[in-house]
């Protein structure tokens, strides 16, 4: 850096490697937590370091599952195909109106404009139960689409497109009709190549919003083989008239953990130069 | 995009079907049943469907788990405004006056019965616990599933080694027997959960004091709560008090204060009998369950304890034959073998007489002593107005209300009689709204 | 905003934006109506006998001094969470600025809690508290500080505010390090040799240079807080003890989803609703502004 103080690059390195150690530390736990029996998770004081449960614990989650009879390769599963409907869905829809709102002059553009943002803040938990009404009304409890649908319904992803779109220099666009290329030609051979970060950002947080949900799909769901990993955890703490199976618990939470953490460390650069460039 | 995860979900469930279900017949008619058992008495609830479809092949019983108690009930309720409702739901004793004003969504099991030519003696059941969800004129409105009573659970191990030779029957006992057990070195000397229902319905009904006005809301919606009696106000008082020297500690509006009775922080703990299964799992030493404490300038002898848990309801809707299989299960779930089991594995209390013959016939409560305390307890004086249970509309929101009020007594931020005050004014407003509501 | 170079109308853009409008309007726009009238009513929970009252139940509402006390609650848990989340992670990624080697390990380190589901979020924390056996308050016990956030109201906030805070750190790590590794290094170098030390360069020329970060942070932050907490506090304390950590979006949840209170609960969704509408067109003037800045 500026200037070549040891010291000072320690006691950096210090602060950070506490921060680090603060922040970890409940995921060290979990770890620790996951490799014990339930015995020992009762005992005061609780272990720091790991158990030698971890494999068999593991075993016991994986193979007889958590919740009643669903396994946990479906939970996975669900969770999978709810975060990647929810990310992929809400990016589709989302590119195309944006794409419309800053490029097109149409009328009605204002109304459809003011429509969309209303919904950017709203959770599903604040109305959930009419829209529980207008989801089953139209046959979509227990489907993946009654799972993810209704939360594709907010507009935090059109308008992080819109301040994309807005920031891309309007030669390409007159360079582009020079070519002749017409509106859709533009969008799928330039629009969206430009985007890429952005969009890739937008993947990242809605993969961890759609694989974090909770309280939507425990309303909507049913059938047994719909059930998501992160409901199954709420629903192993509150075992009626037990106290909870800490060791499966935070097995199941470890489980719960990795695909996500695997997606923001995986695209953690594209992910960084997406936020930080639109919000530039 | 879409199409691979759909066939992808196919397999996938075409994996499950197969592993989970051996049989599959497609004439059979499905019964749902959401519950909110989780844990390993979900896997209790899950055996008694699978059996009794192994019984017959007309009906399938399906148990869904929706979560905790408010959570199933909730599901419930949307579903049925929907008209997507499951045939049966478990819904704990704090929803029957909503389930109970619902009558054109509630099938009452008595009428499902009949109306299915399924033979129901209603004299076969123990009055003590159907007393709960009978109508005025005494029609059975829904089919006692778990339910429980509040005891006192105690360290065996902790007494002796505190020289407590005599298990606490009274309040003053309790305390006597609370600072002997912190002399001799024990954190704290009792604790409990569900507070509510263990030291204000349970309180009052184990007294024989109202709770509300018109027979604790049995008699008509326009009742009144009034447990800011002095009797219930010095009872708070006092365990504000004892909060401070950790005579009690306080730890949790459930069954969260648990781990300081298993722990041998707490040598005794109020709550229901139904924790008998995890505390035989978990304690590390000898305990037993008895009555609840009394107060012997309040009554002489303790009138009788009311009940808790959850009872199944029939909801309205589907198809006339559907309720035929609802009405066999019913009946499965009701017979001695089941109830003795379901019993005995959980510490719930048998709903039949039959099932509690039964269970003593088979030496279990010999060789689980005081596992028929809260049976014993439930029916120790035929139930009067004020023991009988408690009707009152909104009470998941009043028994809120209540926990939110008795906590600030404990943590010392208001006086026990404002508290109470309070509580019932708060109370108050809430029933009169569920009046309204319900006119 | 509309680009200055752009399409002239056709059908397309109509097109283009069906799908979301068709989406807000079924699943967004219906049932946000439907909780405005339903706000009117009170209602039995199965829907079997209602009432039009009016403005009955938001007059209920602000004559109840606990509706205005949860939210001046949610102002204090959301300037806390904020504060703690954006304090700590400031302090890390000015750290992480000045060191040459090992950032990009930092960050990858930092990002993990970003990933965790509020709901295991809440469980770790309460694994970590739990009153008898938790790892934390076994130890803070020991030390002669008795910890209990069953009981005590203040302890109860610390802890969801930590465990929130927690979740947001990363977030705002990263946009304070890609903030401050944009500053000009010549800026930096001059102050150097101006002999300003770290601290005061950081005052005076870090800091002011990522104040639309900050800003912007703040406001993310505040919102998250808001309205992302829900499933910490649901797992953490359900809002007690004595009301001590009911938020505002948690009371709109207890009331209708528990309590069955629909007309009560839809008038709380339809003030915080416009509270919503509110803040969006605030947050949108700014980032506006910034935009074309």
């Amino acid at each position: 850096m500026i200037e070549n103080r040891p010291v000072s690059t320690a006691v950096s390195h210090l602060v950070l490697l506490a921060g680090v150690a603060i922040v970890l530390f409940p995921i060290w736990i979990t770890i620790v937590a996951a490799s014990h029996d339930v015995a020992r998770l009762l005992e005061v004081p609780l272990p720091l370091g790991l158990g030698d449960q971890f494999f068999e614990n593991l075993k016991q989650v994986v193979s007889t599952g958590v919740e009643g009879s669903t396994p946990i390769g479906i939970m996975l599963f669900n969770s999978l195909v709810m975060a990647l409907m929810i990310a992929f869905g809400k990016i589709t829809i989302s590119l195309l109106s944006a794409y419309a709102i800053v490029y097109f002059d149409f009328r009605f553009r204002m109304l459809f404009f003011w429509m969309i943002f209303l919904t950017l803040m709203l959770p599903v938990e604040v109305r959930i139960l009419p829209t529980y009404e207008v989801v089953a009304q139209l046959g979509m409890l227990d489907t993946y689409w009654g799972l993810t649908i209704p939360l594709i319904a907010s507009a935090t992803a059109t308008f992080m497109f819109r301040q994309t779109f807005l920031s891309v220099p309007d030669e390409l666009l007159e360079a582009a009709r020079i070519d002749g290329a017409g509106p859709m030609q533009f969008f799928f051979d330039i629009l969206i190549p430009v985007s890429r970060t952005s969009i890739a950002a937008m993947f990242v947080i809605l993969f961890i919003y759609g694989w974090n949900q909770y309280l939507w799909p425990l309303l909507i769901t049913t059938d047994k083989s719909m059930v998501t990993i992160v409901m199954s955890i709420k629903g192993m703490m509150e075992a009626l008239e037990e106290t909870p199976k800490w060791h499966h618990i935070m097995m199941t939470a470890l489980l719960a953990m990795i695909p996500p953490v695997l997606v923001v460390i995986g695209m953690q650069k594209l992910f960084v130069k997406g936020l930080t460039e639109t919000e530039k | 995009m879409k199409k691979i995860p759909s066939q992808l979900k196919m397999l996938s469930l075409a994996t499950v079907l197969i592993c989970s279900f051996s049989s599959i017949a497609l004439a059979e008619t499905e019964i749902q049943w959401w519950h909110a058992m989780g844990g390993v008495n979900g896997e209790r609830v899950d055996k008694i469907a699978k059996d009794f479809n192994a019984t017959q092949k007309e009906f399938k019983v399906v148990p869904v788990n929706k979560g905790n108690y408010t959570e199933t009930m909730t599901a419930a309720v949307a579903a049925f405004r929907a008209k997507k409702q499951p045939h049966i739901v478990q819904v704990f004793e704090v929803g029957t006056a909503t389930m109970m004003a619902a009558k054109g969504a509630v099938y009452p099991v008595e009428d499902v019965m009949k109306d299915a030519g399924v033979a129901f003696d209603k004299s076969d059941y123990l009055p003590a616990v159907i007393s709960y969800y009978q109508q005025p004129d005494g029609k059975l409105l829904s089919m006692p599933f778990n339910s429980s009573t509040p005891v006192m659970w105690y360290n065996k191990d902790a007494f002796k080694k505190a020289g407590i030779d005599k298990v606490p029957e009274t309040w003053t006992e309790v305390e006597a027997a609370s600072k002997k057990l912190q002399a001799s070195g024990m954190k704290c000397g009792f604790s409990f959960g569900w507070q509510s229902w263990v030291m204000i319905e349970n309180f009052n009904a184990w007294h024989n004091l109202p709770s509300g006005t018109k027979e604790n809301g049995f008699a008509g919606l326009d009742t009144e709560l009034n447990f800011n009696s002095d009797a219930v106000i010095s009872m708070m008082a006092k365990i504000g008090e004892w909060q401070k020297s950790k005579i009690f500690d306080y730890g949790g509006r459930r069954g969260d204060s648990l781990p300081k009775f298993v722990n041998g922080e707490c040598g005794m703990w109020l709550n229901s009998s139904a924790y008998y299964g995890s505390i035989k799992k978990q304690a590390k030493f000898a305990f037993g369950q008895a009555m609840l404490p009394f107060n012997p300038k309040l009554i002489k002898k303790p009138q009788n304890s009311i009940i808790g848990g959850a009872t199944l309801w029939t909801l309205k809707g589907h198809d006339k034959a559907d309720y035929k299989g609802v009405a066999l299960f019913m009946k499965y779930l009701s017979s001695p073998e089941v109830q003795s089991w379901w019993h005995q594995e959980t510490g719930y209390v048998p709903i039949t007489t039959a099932a509690y013959e039964l269970s003593k016939k088979n030496g279990f409560y010999e060789s689980n002593p005081g596992t028929d305390t809260a049976i014993k307890q439930l029916s120790l004086n035929t139930p009067t107005a004020n023991s009988r249970g408690i009707r009152f509309g909104n009470f998941v929101q009043i028994r809120d209300v209540i926990n939110e009020e008795m906590e600030a007594i404990w943590n010392g931020s208001k006086s026990a009689k404002e508290a109470m005050d309070t509580a019932v004014q708060r109370g108050n407003k809430l029933l009169r709204k569920f009046e309204k509501a319900n006119k | 905003m509309l680009k200055q170079v752009h399409f002239k109308s056709s059908a397309l853009p109509y097109m283009l934006v069906a799908p979301q409008i068709i989406i807000t309007l079924v699943f967004f726009m219906w049932p946000a109506s439907q909780a405005i009238y339903q706000s009117l009513l009170i209602e039995d929970a199965f829907g079997l006998s209602s009432q039009f009252v009016w403005f009955d139940n938001f007059k209920e509402l602000f004559e109840d001094d606990r509706y205005i006390k949860t939210f001046g609650r949610t102002l204090f848990f959301s300037a806390m969470v904020a504060m703690l989340s954006l304090s700590v992670s400031l302090v890390l990624a000015a750290m992480a600025d000045r060191v040459i080697r090992g950032t990009g390990i930092y960050r990858t380190l930092l990002i993990w809690p970003y990933a965790v589901a509020p709901v295991i979020a809440g469980a770790l924390w309460v694994f970590l508290f739990y009153p008898t056996t938790g790892i934390i308050s076994t130890f803070l016990t020991s030390m002669g500080y008795e910890w209990n956030h069953q009981l005590k109201g203040n302890q109860a906030m610390f802890l969801v505010v930590i465990a929130a805070a927690w979740k947001q750190i990363s977030y705002n790590f990263l946009f304070f390090l890609a903030g401050m590794q944009s500053i000009p290094k010549s800026l930096i170098e001059a102050a150097a040799i101006d002999a300003a030390g770290p601290l005061k360069r950081f005052w005076t020329i870090i800091f002011p240079l990522i104040t639309p970060t900050t800003f912007f942070l703040l406001v993310v932050n505040i919102v998250y807080a808001f309205f992302e907490t829900f499933g910490i506090i649901h797992v953490v304390t359900k809002g007690g003890p004595a009301n001590a950590t009911e938020i505002l979006v948690f009371k709109v949840y207890n009331d209708g989803f528990v309590g069955l209170d629909l007309g009560g609960s839809a008038a709380q969704s339809v003030i915080l609703m416009i509270l919503v509408i509110g803040m969006t067109i605030f947050q949108f003037k700014f980032i506006e502004r910034k935009v074309e800045y």
